[in-house]
């Protein structure tokens, strides 16, 4: 099937099986592999990007309900070679450690805070509820979001 | 410059991780590479009557199927430690098939691979092997493995028992001071089997290049060098010094990334079979259903007390599952390092474990985080708690009553255990006066007090940890069945223009090494942090190394670095000698530079550096370069120990536990980067919180798993954890070169029994002496029903 997607700007067509499930296609397609897989029912979301502005995990749709929508993947949280200030704040709270989760929890974290622009720590707990982290116990995690919410609110 | 030591410096590796650009295994591409996908065992115990390979190899896009009969590799991946039994009978040691034959063991062995041009293909043929199996019956409990008339998992032999072994004082002496105790308390539960779900799954990738007649085996492990030795001179008997081992960035491991597993070597035999690049990437459920296990001991255990509540013995039996065949470390694991663990922090002086150690038809248990000392830690912590209970004792008071005294290895001598081991260093009154004054005991108590009038349920739990890291040295290891040295291997490449590039053969899956070593690097050497790269991960770039597990990477692999570091000061100050025109001794290194002592004359690091790649002018008879390698064999383990401390309540009506506040008091030695080790802190505690409430890998009795995947098994979540408050105290360890003892397991010991004593603490005024883990709603409710 003919799909167009906008992914990280920039625009893309590619005919594709239509039983792919949109994580696939983006890292076995359009080679975009900070997007991860860490589990097949939908619970780790290692895989989880930005659809139409809503963090939503990219296992759960077919790569053919993607067309004509806009994603952010991690790739494209940079702007012009600057971190994002959830990226910055990752780095400066020690809110990763073996990064494979990382990807994920940075785009729900984008989510967290447009819905929760002064999060509290149980807003976080429960935005994250569907991310897991098995190297930092999310301490770090919570505090990167909470720094990173005060530095965007400016 | 020289005060990257201590401090709580950002990670470097950070900026790939969260820009997307990391470099785990499953996202390497290759050009011709072709997709794998198994066959496996839908039965724990099965003859295997027919395999049905023609319809798979006739499907669209296959390049090949393989079974066992296509004979790769008969002689199994092999198992890197050998614990024989009691009466001297030796080790009974299985094949580990890289595909099953004619018998299944466990559930997801496998028996064929299929290989095509997409991971689709690959999938859809596989469903086409038609595999025609005789269930048999199992048996997944390590106890009952050891009942008469249970079902055998080797036909070999006449029981399921792989070893057993004991360790400490005489049985009979143990037994006898038992029955003169005052006072006796008595445990009987299960360590319950964990799956240890690192959030990578497992990745390889193998290309055998014909033309070179070489193979690279790109691999998610934590032991690039080990896993190259097992596969060439064990499982395939290929020369190893025509394979290249990759394994770069990894996400996470803890333990399931140590061994070296049936996949690798299959698909390294097979890459060599087509001639291409073959992927494998295990899914979630093949995880939960082939990466080693950890835990799953059956525990016995007695421990007596005098009357003012001093430990006078302490006897324990335990049944402990080794699964289907031995893994790489399994037989070390409920061994050496648990039961030389058995000393805990106390003064006990008579002590005696047996373990007997049974196949079961589950998948292989290896080490998970901890490994043997999670649940030694349990076990201690759990029954003086209870003991002191009993016996109308504060937990608090009954262990300051048996702590080990403290010692710093140096001025007063290390610690003689009665279980082979001799502490370093230790000041265990240390961390848990610090821990209650972080929790504030007395005002809890009141708290507590009052919360019960009001109907709520408060508990505190303590737990006291020590834990050995770093094992060593080589030839004691030797001695007790390793068969690997223990030591590590770093080397530093000082570059003409003073640039340096250190290969460390630990590996980093998460814990920093590419900073941390970095700034004790460019500490000792005086020079920028950004002057030091650190490469580890690729045996072709590193001479050898032993990997990272057991919290050895700075310990071991971080004191070869500093021995590098020393023979390259030792011969720049010759170089720099020569170039001062001044005697070596008049000489001092700082900030990167030898001066002569008492003048203005220096030479910096960097002039030296060229110089010895430029050596027009030099010292006679030196050679040129300035490049060292060092293998460093430690003298002994090193002890870090802590004190936790939960918190807990516990829902009255739902019987669901929240933990309110977990503490954390450490002491792992010198610290290089506070900021990392709390990190590893912070990870253990998760992971032992995890083991306390909610993990848990269950086999029903036909050996299916009825816990294989994340909608089963609960691995914590953002909103199961309390933040985690840290502290420390520093006891340097006397024996390595920075005085560190190590972090990464820490947590997961210390935590379990501490969450779990609180829980009882909250319920004991119900006469609740005890719960099985993990504690889910459904089993503390009913306990306090009783």
């Amino acid at each position: 099937m003919k799909i167009s997607v906008t992914v990280n700007g920039k625009d893309y067509s590619h005919d594709i099986e239509p039983r792919i499930s949109l994580v696939q296609y983006l890292r076995e397609v359009l080679d975009l592999t900070g997007t991860h897989v860490g589990c097949d029912t939908s619970s780790c979301g290692a895989c989880t990007i930005s659809f139409d502005g809503n963090a939503v995990k990219s296992c759960t749709l077919l790569a053919v309900q993607s067309d004509g929508h806009e994603i952010t993947t991690i790739e494209g949280m940079a702007k012009n070679g600057k971190m994002h200030p959830i990226q910055e704040a990752f780095k400066e709270y020690h809110g990763l450690q073996c990064g494979f989760c990382t990807p994920g929890m940075v785009m729900t974290a984008t989510d967290i805070i447009e819905h929760h622009p002064e999060p509290t720590e149980d807003e976080i707990r429960h935005g994250l509820k569907g991310n897991f982290c098995r190297c930092t116990g999310y301490h770090n995690i919570i505090k990167s979001i909470q720094h990173a919410a005060e530095k965007i609110k400016g | 410059m020289g005060s990257f030591i201590g401090k709580s410096v950002k990670r470097r590796e950070d900026a790939r991780f969260l820009k997307g650009a990391g470099r785990y295994t499953d996202d390497i591409k290759l050009p011709g590479m072709t997709q794998a996908a198994f066959v496996r065992s839908p039965y724990a115990h099965a003859k295997v009557l027919s395999i049905d390979t023609s319809a798979a190899e006739k499907a669209e896009g296959v390049v090949a199927v393989f079974t066992a009969k296509d004979g790769c590799g008969q002689y199994g991946v092999p198992c890197g430690w050998q614990v024989d039994f009691k009466n001297g009978d030796t080790m009974r040691e299985p094949v580990h098939p890289l595909l099953a034959g004619d018998k299944i063991r466990h559930l997801g062995e496998a028996v064929a691979i299929v290989i095509a041009e997409s991971l689709e293909q690959a999938r859809d043929a596989a469903e086409l092997v038609e595999v025609d199996y005789e269930e048999l019956a199992a048996v997944t409990d390590p106890g009952k493995a050891m009942e008469e008339g249970a079902p055998l998992v080797h036909d070999d032999w006449e029981d399921n028992a792989a070893f057993d072994w004991c360790i400490g004082n005489d049985r009979a002496e143990v037994e006898a001071a038992l029955e003169k105790a005052h006072h006796v308390t008595e445990m009987e539960f299960r360590n319950q089997r964990l799956a240890p779900n690192a959030m990578e799954p497992r990745s390889y990738i193998a290309d055998y290049d014909v033309n070179g007649d070489k193979w690279t085996l790109y691999t998610s492990t934590q032991n690039p060098h080990l896993i190259r030795l097992l596969l060439c001179a064990f499982a395939l008997g290929i020369p190893e010094h025509k394979v290249r081992v990759v394994s770069r960035d990894v996400g996470g491991g803890f333990g399931s990334k140590v061994y070296h597993y049936t996949e690798e070597a299959l698909l390294t035999w097979a890459s060599k079979e087509i001639g291409r690049p073959v992927k494998w990437t295990s899914d979630r459920s093949e995880a939960f259903l082939t990466d080693a296990h950890g835990r799953d001991h059956v525990v016995k255990s007695r421990m007596g007390f005098d009357k003012e509540g001093n430990i006078v013995a302490h006897l324990t039996d335990e049944y402990c599952a080794m699964g289907a065949y031995l893994s790489t470390f399994a037989p070390a694991i409920p061994t050496y390092l648990h039961g030389t663990l058995f000393q805990g922090v106390y003064t006990t002086p008579l002590i005696h474990l047996n373990v007997v150690a049974p196949f079961t038809h589950t998948v292989p248990v290896d080490a998970y985080r901890g490994a043997g000392r999670p649940e030694a830690t349990y076990l201690l912590e759990r029954i003086i708690s209870k003991g002191a209970r009993e016996m109308g004792m504060d937990p608090v008071e009954i262990r300051f009553k048996n702590f080990i005294p403290a010692f710093d290895g140096v001025e007063q001598p290390g610690y003689q255990t009665q279980v082979a081991l001799q502490y370093d260093s230790g000041n265990y009154e240390g961390t848990l006066k610090r821990g209650l004054e972080m929790l504030g005991y007395e005002d809890f108590r009141k708290e507590q007090e009052e919360a019960r009038k009001n109907g709520k349920l408060l508990g505190v739990g303590f737990s006291t940890y020590i834990e050995g890291c770093g094992i060593a040295p080589s030839a004691v290891v030797g001695a007790l069945g390793a068969r690997a040295g223990l030591y590590e291997v770093g080397q530093v490449r000082v570059q003409p223009t003073g640039k340096v590039s250190v290969f460390t053969g630990s590996h980093s899956h998460g814990q920093g090494h590419e900073t941390v070593f970095a700034q004790f690097v460019a500490d000792k050497l005086g020079i920028p942090m950004d002057d030091v790269e650190i490469e580890h991960g690729d045996t072709d770039q590193v001479a050898f190394g032993m990997g990272t597990y057991g919290s050895r990477s700075l310990a071991v692999g971080g004191s070869a670095i500093i021995k590098s570091v020393e023979k390259i000061l030792e011969k720049g100050a010759k170089i720099a000698a020569h170039k001062l025109e001044a005697a070596e001794e008049d000489l001092e290194y700082a900030e990167g530079k030898w001066t002569v002592k008492g003048t203005d004359k220096s030479v910096s690091f960097g002039d030296v550096s060229l110089t010895a790649y430029v050596p027009h002018d030099y010292p006679e008879g030196l050679e040129p370069g300035l490049d060292f390698s060092s293998f460093y064999d430690p003298v002994n383990f090193t002890y870090p120990f802590g004190a936790h401390i939960a918190v807990v309540e516990v829902d009255k009506d739902t019987g669901r536990v929240r933990l309110k506040r977990f503490i954390a008091c450490d002491d792992v030695g010198n610290v290089m980067n506070p900021m990392i080790v709390e990190g590893q802190i912070h990870g253990g505690v998760a992971q032992g919180i995890g083991q306390a409430l909610l993990e848990e890998v269950v086999y029903d009795t036909s050996g299916q798993m009825i816990s294989g995947s994340y909608m089963d098994y609960a691995i914590p979540r953002a909103d199961d954890l309390p933040m985690i408050e840290t502290d420390r105290t520093v006891t340097p360890c006397p024996h390595n070169p920075l005085g560190v003892k190590g972090a990464g397991e820490a947590g997961a010991i210390g935590a379990t029994p501490a969450v779990v004593n609180a829980v009882v603490d909250a319920l004991a005024h119900l006469g609740v002496t005890d719960i099985q883990m993990p504690l889910t709603p459904q089993r503390v409710w009913k306990a306090m029903q009783n």
